[in-house]
């Protein structure tokens, strides 16, 4: 174990808390395969880059306009200016913003090709997609108010679910083009949040329409008001919340089936020794979804069995995982930060990707091992590396495809070579989906989010907290995650996790019903323990960070606390979030009135101005603001804090006495 | 550990659907699909599995939609690790097992017919103990206890108590706080019911202590009832189940005590009725579950000692119940107010086939000096000095004052005499004014009853429930035959007077009209509007009852409405009415018709004595009483109009009314008054026999009670007609009602 006092590597006992990654990180190092976590020791960050100012926006620059050191907010004139005079707010703000852009145009681009298949399954032009989950098509069929019965012989009876399904994806479809208005699912939001939405004109017209305009208004010499700058971002980042983001996730419950309450395992223990292990790998279900309807036919097990493999095992990495997790009870092999670690186990046959969060590093990994870098997007492609095939996925002959990736891990098995796999593997209880939260909370017939409001008002739970996010090299590995939501359930409040945040929770254990009584306070526990649930509830991937939105709508609706999202005893946390993706949906919440907690900071710290914005005005116009805390445990605190004044304006800060009715009141009751 | 329960609940749900289709099998065997599967005598089917699943069972063949629907409904056992969530499951799991019960209890009927005896009360002695379903005259009887709030809610006892004495204790405490008390199930073949008849209880409707059956499965009956208040009184559609079971949740103030030994069969029960927000209290240690939300409050508590398990089952619904104080050594409650007094058990009577003179009168007097509050005289002998089965005048005299009190309220005040001696457990009392008849049991007079404690009781409820129009009462009571002679003269002559007044009331003369809106924590669109010559529909409130309550509670159900412009004489609209009528029920009803059935009737809550319906062939109208069961002319038994037509809509071609408003001169006048009426059952006629044929006077028609048909002439219009022909009914020569 010399090495890990060797300085140009990590100390895998610092950099992470799960005992997987610390023994793969140890056996890579004594093989002399560089890792992520060596190369974050090595690479310092960039100071400038940072803080957010440093304008490459035009061939004049790249500008660096550093804040003075000394220099507080308001004591002295700020003077920077880049050499068009663009002062530090607007480099900031610009800079900000496109990287909203950006994480918006990833996950609505996602959404856009998964509603492209969509219509084209609903054309019968894609025969191995199906519609798996006909009630939430018409449920959605009513987002668009396109009608879902019609009238035959004097009688309405419901339409034709594919005639439905065209209709359905085109007007999906649109959505992305539409010039003028507003998009369709803004008005799932709670009238009043709407109301400030509309206030402040920051609704979206369309999904693209205002990526493309965020790129215009940061173009040189075009918008120089940091204010006006964010609102942009506002409304961009709506469009892909309540809009690119929540149809895929929609639709892919439609095509894939809606999540229900699971089981499954996590870590990288799930890997076979003598089977063949594909990982399927990224974001988008769509081919993940159609390896594991392949890999379950007789002919891919006789397959693999010819190759002297005893089957297949399909475990997914980052959010793809998630996808067929919560859909399928597929195991996660790890999380992003745990990739490289994947293939380095030496029992990869095949690493599967489709988009985002993908390491380039996994081409130059593989050619250490046996492992096959299959890209399949024609969006995502690598240029390196011996190992690196691409198959392109195509929608018209998508289970084709599948076979053709399984068949090619297949033929790689003989290949494989001495393999290293640690033990971990954690069970987890996975997929509350908003309805699968409902029907849990009361049964086919009683079923909704009443008893949930209940318990918060009376106070056995404290507030909601989303707990979301990526794995980010530059902090402790899973222990910012685990640290957070350990801290927050053990004072009441009940967490919803999506993306690699819930691998963090999984592997530590904290997704199972169990977990509640070791973990939670007296009052969430009593009330996981009544209805049977883990106290951090897993929601599915970072795309699905929509559901929470939905969620958190039908927690308005169901009464008692307050009339907007901002109203609510509730708060989202990104402790370790590194993508552009998650600025976007913490835009997006902000933006819908919810108070954001990171642990890792935006890089807007070089302009005190847009930093006040964010974390002051926000709120102001929308109810919800920024706020960063590295330390998980005062991060905790604060959002604790925030819930407790929350329930404070609601009127719930004190308990709440059992009211007893006589016929009187009864005589009183509205008419239900 | 709600997991425990659950793990039960789902394991008893599956014993319970099983068995069920074992038992539905066989009778599917035995009796063939076209077999008649129904409860006796209602409209509502298998009433839990139409309201909630919307399907109409009529015939074995038509229970197997429901069955699948329950096995549908099972959900996966629970894993020890790592399970999945239960509390819906579980949920389910209970629903499941209700729907399928109730499924067994309707071939029960098939099998075995005589099993529970239909009627409202019990013979034990006679091995009639087990009532099961409620036919729907009982439920609309009874229900509008709970509509009106004289019934706060009701008990489903499962399983016995330690022993017989236990059991009663707990029973009377219920009738105490008025709650009914549904009985089912046994503890190793010991039933609460046969408890309470073994410890001397009366049970059955009348005592408010309903001895459903002595299996688990006969809760159903229970639920069945609830679900019945809902659509009937409701209006809530069969089928809308979240409406039917948030109804529920916040209207029918319902819950179990399950006492002893809890299997997984009571489980699965228990758990079915937390879809209704109906929670579990048990004297046993189970699983608790006391996170809020699908019931208002807790929804298993455990271990709760017997002696507490009713203050505690009330709060854990969130109800609030009074009981009566009132300082005599008999127990006292509206639930008592059922209960015979056999000539076995009777120490006395007065009136009724002793001969002996009874009156009750309420007088007032100005003086406020002349009353001495709470004074109680009883002039003549008492119950000591009478043999057991003897008799004795009674005269009850009234005096209050008050600088509130009318004269007009006398009558209201004296209506209470009855049910308020009733409440009173050991007393019955029958009758009213001079016909009145009073008997005392024996144990009444075992617990120290004398004949002071009627002026006690007088004067402690009249004050309680009235005490805001009069400041002082006494009661002067005369058991000497020659005094309480001389009390009934006097009050005979006022009874001329004040019947000669209210009569010569009539709408014309009169601009305050009375809203009704009592109904509406059961119906809640629906409005009454009462008017001197229209009574309300329920037969239990007239205009000068409505005046009282007004004056007894100025923000109550009760308010006064100007009834502003008269727009049709003849059909009865007026413009106040409307406009008050269109804010009560939300702009539903703009428009209603006082006096006509044909247009814009007045709105039905469901509680309705009587409905009148059209009959076009005959060129008339009927109207059948809830008390009759059976067909009538309009193709409909009373319950199933009750059915089409409660809820506060307003159909045209149907009208609520009550009985007393058949003979009052404004009936249905729009539409040609008393003359339309073609149709009656005999027994109404025979109730309204004198005031009937005084109407016929009137109408120029003396002998126009004769020339109504009933059951014994015809059950359709054309088995009516050549009778009406016949006796020329003057609706035949009418213009045409439509």
């Amino acid at each position: 174990m010399s090495e890990t006092t060797n300085p140009k590597v990590a100390v895998p006992e610092q950099v992470t808390i799960d005992s997987a990654t610390i023994k793969m990180l140890r056996f890579a190092q004594s093989k002399g395969v560089e890792t992520i976590f060596d190369r974050a020791v090595k690479m310092k960050q960039c100071n400038i880059g940072t803080e957010g100012i440093c304008c490459r926006i035009c061939a004049q620059g790249p500008c660096r306009v550093p804040l003075t050191k000394g220099i507080k907010e308001g004591t002295e004139p700020d003077n920077r200016v880049g050499l068009c005079g663009a002062t530090a707010a607007t480099i900031v703000a610009r800079n900000f913003i496109r990287q909203i852009a950006a994480g918006c145009a990833s996950h609505s681009d996602h959404g856009r090709s998964v509603t492209e298949t969509f219509l084209a399954m609903a054309r019968r032009e894609a025969h191995d997609y199906t519609i798996k989950d006909e009630i939430k098509l018409r449920e959605v069929a009513g987002f668009f108010e396109i009608p879902v019965t019609e009238e035959v012989d004097g009688v309405q009876v419901p339409r034709d679910k594919w005639a439905l399904a065209v209709e359905v994806g085109e007007a999906a479809l649109a959505q992305w083009g539409q010039q003028r208005g507003s998009l369709a699912y803004l008005k799932r939001a709670p009238k009043a949040t709407q109301d400030r939405w509309e206030k402040h004109d920051v609704k979206p017209r369309g999904i693209d329409r205002e990526v493309v305009e965020i790129m215009h208004r940061t173009h040189m010499g075009v918008d120089q008001d940091y204010r006006n700058l964010i609102h942009q971002g506002s409304r961009c980042s709506l469009g892909n919340g309540w809009g690119g983001s929540m149809m895929a996730t929609d639709l892919q419950d439609v095509m894939f089936g809606t999540p229900y309450p699971n089981t499954g395992r996590i870590n990288l223990g799930v890997l076979s020794r003598d089977k063949i292990n594909v990982i399927v790998h990224g974001h988008d279900p769509l081919v993940s979804e159609m390896i594991v309807c392949a890999v379950n036919l007789p002919e891919m097990q006789e397959y693999a069995r010819s190759k002297g493999a005893n089957g297949y095992v399909v475990s997914g990495m980052c959010c793809t995982a998630n996808e067929i997790l919560v859909r399928h009870g597929m195991p996660i092999a790890g999380d992003y930060l745990q990739q490289e670690l994947a293939v380095i186990t030496g029992a990869v046959e095949a690493m599967v990707v489709d988009v985002q969060c993908i390491m380039e590093s996994l081409a130059r990994v593989s050619e250490c091992y046996h492992t096959k870098f299959i890209t399949t997007m024609p969006i995502a492609k690598c240029a390196y590396g011996k190992n690196t095939v691409h198959v392109n996925f195509e929608e018209h002959a998508a289970l084709d495809k599948a076979k053709e990736i399984l068949r090619i891990a297949a033929d790689n098995f003989p290949n494989r070579g001495e393999v290293h796999i640690p033990t971990e593997s954690n069970r987890m209880v996975v997929g509350f989906s908003t309805e699968a939260i409902k029907y849990h909370l009361g049964g086919t017939f009683r079923g909704s989010f009443v008893p949930l409001n209940d318990n918060i008002i009376n106070g056995r739970i404290r507030g909601i907290c989303g707990v979301v996010g990526c794995n980010n090299a530059r902090v402790e590995h899973d222990e910012v995650h685990v640290a957070l939501i350990k801290e927050l359930i053990k004072n009441d409040v009940i967490c919803l996790t999506t993306g690699c945040s819930a691998m963090a929770c999984g592997k530590a254990g904290l997704l199972t019903p169990e977990a509640a009584a070791v973990y939670a306070g007296p009052g969430l526990a009593e009330v996981c323990e009544t209805v049977g649930i883990p106290p951090v509830l897993h929601m599915g991937s970072c795309l699905d960070n929509s559901r929470i939105l939905t969620a958190a709508t039908e927690v308005v609706h169901a009464g008692g606390l307050g009339k907007e999202l901002a109203d609510l005893p509730a708060a989202g946390a990104a402790p370790g979030w590194m993508s552009e993706k998650a600025i976007g949906i913490g835009q997006y919440f902000v933006t819908s009135g919810v108070y954001v907690m990171i642990g890792v900071p935006l890089a807007i710290a070089g302009s005190p101005e847009v930093k006040r914005h964010l974390e002051v005005d926000m709120e102001e116009l929308y109810g919800g603001k920024w706020d960063y805390e590295p330390d998980p445990l005062l991060a905790a605190r604060k959002i604790i804090q925030h819930i407790d004044e929350k329930r404070k304006n609601l009127g719930i800060d004190k308990a709440r006495e059992r009211v007893l009715l006589d016929m009187s009141d009864r005589q009183k009751i509205e008419a239900a | 550990m709600s997991k425990l329960v659950a793990f039960a609940a789902i394991q008893g749900g599956y014993n319970i659907v099983q068995k069920a289709e074992g038992i539905y099998k066989a009778a599917l065997e035995e009796f063939g699909p076209d077999q008649k599967l129904e409860f006796p005598n209602t409209a509502y089917y298998l009433p839990i599995n139409y309201s909630l699943l919307g399907i109409p069972i009529k015939k074995l063949g038509d229970a197997r939609k429901c069955l699948d629907v329950a096995r549908k409904l099972l959900p996966p056992h629970i894993k020890s690790l790592n399970y999945l969530p239960y509390l819906g499951p579980l949920l389910d799991a209970g629903m499941a097992a209700i729907l399928a019960e109730e499924i067994v209890e309707g071939i029960r009927y098939i099998r075995e017919p005589d099993f529970y005896t239909v009627a409202e009360e019990t013979d034990p002695a006679n091995g009639k103990l087990w009532l099961g379903a409620a036919e729907d005259t009982i439920f609309r009887k009874r229900g509008v206890s709970f509509v009106d709030g004289s019934a706060p809610g009701f008990v489903a006892i499962v399983g016995a108590a330690p022993n017989p004495e236990i059991a009663k204790a707990i029973a009377l405490e219920y009738q105490r706080r008025s709650i009914y008390v549904f009985m089912c199930a046994n503890q190793a073949g010991t039933t609460f019911s046969e408890q309470l008849v073994e410890a001397g209880v009366e049970v059955g409707w009348n005592t408010r202590l309903v001895p459903y059956g002595p299996d688990i499965s006969a809760a159903v009956f229970a639920l069945g009832f609830a679900n019945r208040v809902a659509m009937g009184f409701g209006g809530v559609t069969p089928g809308d189940y979240r409406r039917i079971l948030l109804y529920n949740k916040d209207r029918v103030f319902a819950f179990v005590n399950a006492l002893g030994e809890v299997n997984a069969e009571w489980a699965a029960n228990a758990a079915g009725c937390v879809n209704w927000g109906f929670p579990t209290l048990a004297d046993t240690d189970i699983p608790e579950i006391l996170p809020t939300g699908v019931c208002t409050y807790e929804h298993v508590v455990a271990n709760v000692p017997l002696e507490e398990i009713v203050q505690k089952s009330v709060e854990v619904r969130g109800l609030k119940t009074t009981v009566a104080t009132v300082d005599i050594p008999l127990a006292y409650g509206p639930a008592f107010e059922g209960e015979r007094i056999r000539r076995g058990d009777m120490y006395c009577e007065m009136g009724g086939s002793s001969k002996t003179p009874t009156v009750e009168w309420v007088t007032s007097v100005a003086n406020l000096d002349q009353v001495e509050d709470g004074k109680v005289t009883v002039i003549g002998p008492d119950i000591a000095d009478v043999k057991e089965g003897g008799s004795l005048p009674l005269a009850i005299k009234v005096i209050v004052t008050g600088r509130k009190f009318q004269e007009d309220f006398e009558p209201i005040l004296e209506r209470q005499v009855h049910h308020l001696i009733n409440y009173a457990q050991g007393l019955m009392h029958t009758g009213q004014r001079d016909i009145g008849m009073l008997r005392v049991s024996k144990d009444a007079v075992l617990k120290g009853f004398t004949i002071r404690h009627l002026g006690v009781i007088l004067h402690a409820k009249l004050h309680q429930d009235f005490g805001a129009v009069f400041d002082k009462l006494m009661v002067e009571i005369y058991t000497d035959h020659d005094k309480a002679v001389e009390v009934r003269d006097q009050a005979r002559k006022v009874y001329v007077v004040r019947d000669a007044r209210v009569e010569n009331m009539t709408d014309e003369t009169t601009q305050i009209y009375y809203s009704c809106t009592l109904c509406q924590s059961f119906a809640p669109n629906h409005v009454c509007v009462v008017s001197p010559e229209r009574t309300g529909l329920c037969g239990a409130y007239n205009w000068m009852d409505c005046k009282a309550s007004f004056e007894i509670n100025t923000t109550g159900p009760n308010q006064p409405i100007d009834k502003g412009d008269t727009l049709d004489a003849n059909l009865g609209i007026y413009s106040g009415a409307n406009e008050f009528i269109a804010m009560a029920s939300r702009q539903a009803v703009t428009n209603v018709c006082f006096y006509s059935m044909v247009n814009d009737p007045m709105t039905t809550c469901g509680c309705c004595e009587c409905i009148a319906a059209l009959l076009p062939m005959c060129n008339g109208i009927m109207t059948v009483n809830r008390d009759y069961s059976g067909e009538t002319p309009s193709g409909m038994k009373f319950s199933t109009l009750a059915g089409t037509m409660g809820g506060g809509g307003q159909t045209p071609g149907f009208v609520g009314h009550s009985k007393y408003n058949i003979i009052q001169k404004k009936f249905l006048v729009g539409d040609g008054g008393l003359k339309r009426l073609v149709w009656m059952p005999k027994s109404l006629k025979d109730e309204f026999r004198e005031k009937l044929l005084q109407r016929g006077e009137e109408l120029g028609i003396p002998d126009l009670i004769d020339r109504i048909a009933d059951e014994t002439v015809g059950l359709t219009e054309e088995e009516i007609l050549p009778f009406l022909t016949e006796k020329q009914h003057p609706a035949l020569e009418m213009d045409s009602i439509l």
